[in-house]
């Protein structure tokens, strides 16, 4: 969908497409049914939550469908994003820079296109993940069909799932408090699709300067 | 054998304490299985089915005495056939009745995440619960003796209880009962232990089988099932009984330094993150308003 598609209130631009979003949120609400049911059988301490979300045999039984339905979101926002994505030589100076985004100094920041590093290892770290998830998942899904002399994928599998997830869950986290909590707008960003001119120039200046087509405009 | 109710020593996916650990003087009991007089005639098999009251499945012949290739979720009970040629040039027809171990370190149990599924009594027996059973399959991995077998149809997982409800009642297992060559034997382990090992000292000292031994794998803490072998240097010629058998290093590592690991990391990070809010705070201020449909803009 282009800008012209949707009504942008203004001094705002589009930020996120309908697909984008829609497929941001298919991704989020799978990951957390993923996510309550993964702990429910990481931990006995938490296999309440199991209970909670319709006994544990149900969970059981959903969890690899919900995970399937996950990496199809995944893939879909590999194939929207990935050459988004790409590392930049403006990425490794925001990796030195990082003390300054995380106390938030962003004004010392290298100018951030339309996804700063952050953003792209987020998303690297949550694709190689969802690939690693599922691979591991197909075999823990159909333990009985894996044959007896192949049974170190089994091995490897209840291993590599949980680190995995454990790994996504860090990023998760993150992910989380900088949308909802640090970068306040990001989470308005996710639904309505818009961010104010504002958070544009502020948190993605070499974004802003593509859309607005002021590449001439001298940089950092 | 007592005859009070079986209490548990062990659950699996348990939070908290077990209720019947150290309450009962309860001994360990064993089956002893004796591979050098079992003659292959599968009453035990036919005994199994029949005391369990397991629906029947097709058998598959393989020109050999062996029923099926391996245990089933119905068929819990299984001589393994082995036609094995000495260094003589000599022929050996191994037997062995393949069944759940009841290990004292059960590998299924410790992969197990579904809260009182598998338990293992004070007697020693390892039992699932298929009522808390979630189908996973985490057991199946746990194993080293790929016994556990689910059922396609109700997505539980089954297999051999050592006649529980027998054993409970005072009672030896009907595989036990129906053995006409007494090659099974049924007791406390420590009396098992003692006749296997005389009956492999008589078949070193009387029979020429020098390596003859006790097979009652140290590596899941013993088992409740040991048997006498002819060479007990070479278990995998039994129908691959595993030499060293442990629950899977990968099952190990998940359930203990990960589980650790990740709780601190999980719990470390959203600590973290709160304090780092209440340090920093949001990356714009009040007043600056750059949310969108915020008034400055």
């Amino acid at each position: 969908m282009s800008q012209s598609e949707q009504i942008i209130p203004r001094g705002h631009v589009l930020r996120y497409t309908l697909k984008e979003r829609l497929t941001h949120w298919v991704a989020a609400g799978a990951y957390i049914y993923l996510l309550l049911t993964g702990l429910a059988f990481w931990s006995p301490w938490l296999f309440w939550v199991a209970v909670i979300l319709g006994g544990a045999p149900v969970s059981r039984m959903l969890h690899p469908w919900a995970g399937l339905i996950f990496f199809a979101a995944v893939w879909n926002m590999y194939a929207m994003w990935a050459p988004q994505m790409r590392h930049t030589d403006v990425d490794k100076k925001w990796w030195k820079a990082v003390r300054y985004y995380s106390t938030n100094q962003d004004d010392k920041m290298p100018p951030a296109g339309r996804y700063n590093a952050g953003q792209k290892f987020l998303f690297w770290g949550f694709f190689w993940s969802a690939v690693a998830l599922l691979a591991t998942g197909l075999v823990l899904w159909f333990p009985e069909r894996i044959p007896w002399n192949l049974r170190f994928l089994r091995y490897i599998s209840v291993l590599v799932h949980p680190a995995a997830a454990l790994f996504t869950i860090g990023l998760f986290l993150i992910h989380i408090y900088m949308g909802v909590f640090a970068e306040r707008g990001a989470f308005g960003s996710v639904i309505r699709g818009d961010v104010s001119i504002e958070f544009a120039k502020r948190y993605h200046p070499g974004w802003y300067e593509e859309i607005v087509g002021r590449s001439t405009a001298p940089r950092k | 054998m007592s005859q009070e109710i079986l209490r548990i020593q062990r659950i699996s996916g348990h939070a908290g304490t077990v209720p019947g650990e150290d309450t009962q003087r309860e001994y360990k009991v064993c089956k002893l299985i004796d591979t050098t007089t079992c003659i292959g005639c599968k009453a035990c098999e036919v005994a199994c089915m029949e005391w369990n009251d397991l629906p029947f499945g097709e058998t598959v012949f393989d020109n050999t005495y062996q029923t099926m290739p391996e245990t089933r979720w119905n068929y819990w009970n299984l001589i393994l056939f082995n036609e094995h040629e000495r260094e003589d040039g000599t022929l050996m027809w191994l037997m062995r009745k393949n069944q759940c171990m009841h290990c004292a370190e059960p590998g299924c149990l410790a992969a197990c995440p579904a809260d009182g599924a598998i338990v293992q009594y004070t007697n020693g027996i390892v039992d699932f619960q298929q009522a808390n059973c979630i189908g996973c399959g985490y057991c199946i991995t746990g194993c080293p003796f790929d016994i556990p077998k689910m059922n396609p149809k109700t997505n539980r997982v089954f297999k051999c209880t050592l006649c529980t409800d027998r054993v409970s009642e005072g009672l030896e297992p009907a595989c036990i009962k129906s053995c006409p060559t007494g090659c099974l034997h049924f007791g406390s382990k420590d009396d098992m232990k003692f006749l296997a090992e005389g009956r492999a000292k008589q078949l070193r000292d009387h029979s020429n089988f020098p390596n003859a031994g006790v097979y009652d794998p140290p590596g899941v803490g013993g088992t409740g099932v040991i048997y006498v072998l002819h060479d007990a240097t070479q278990p995998e010629l039994y129908g691959g009984l595993p030499k060293d058998p442990h629950i899977p290093w990968t099952v190990k590592l998940w359930k203990g330094p990960l589980k650790w690991l990740g709780n601190v990391a999980m719990v470390g990070g959203l600590i973290g993150l709160f304090v780092h809010y209440l340090r920093f705070g949001p990356k714009d201020r009040e007043d600056e308003d750059i949310r969108p449909g915020g008034a400055k803009s």
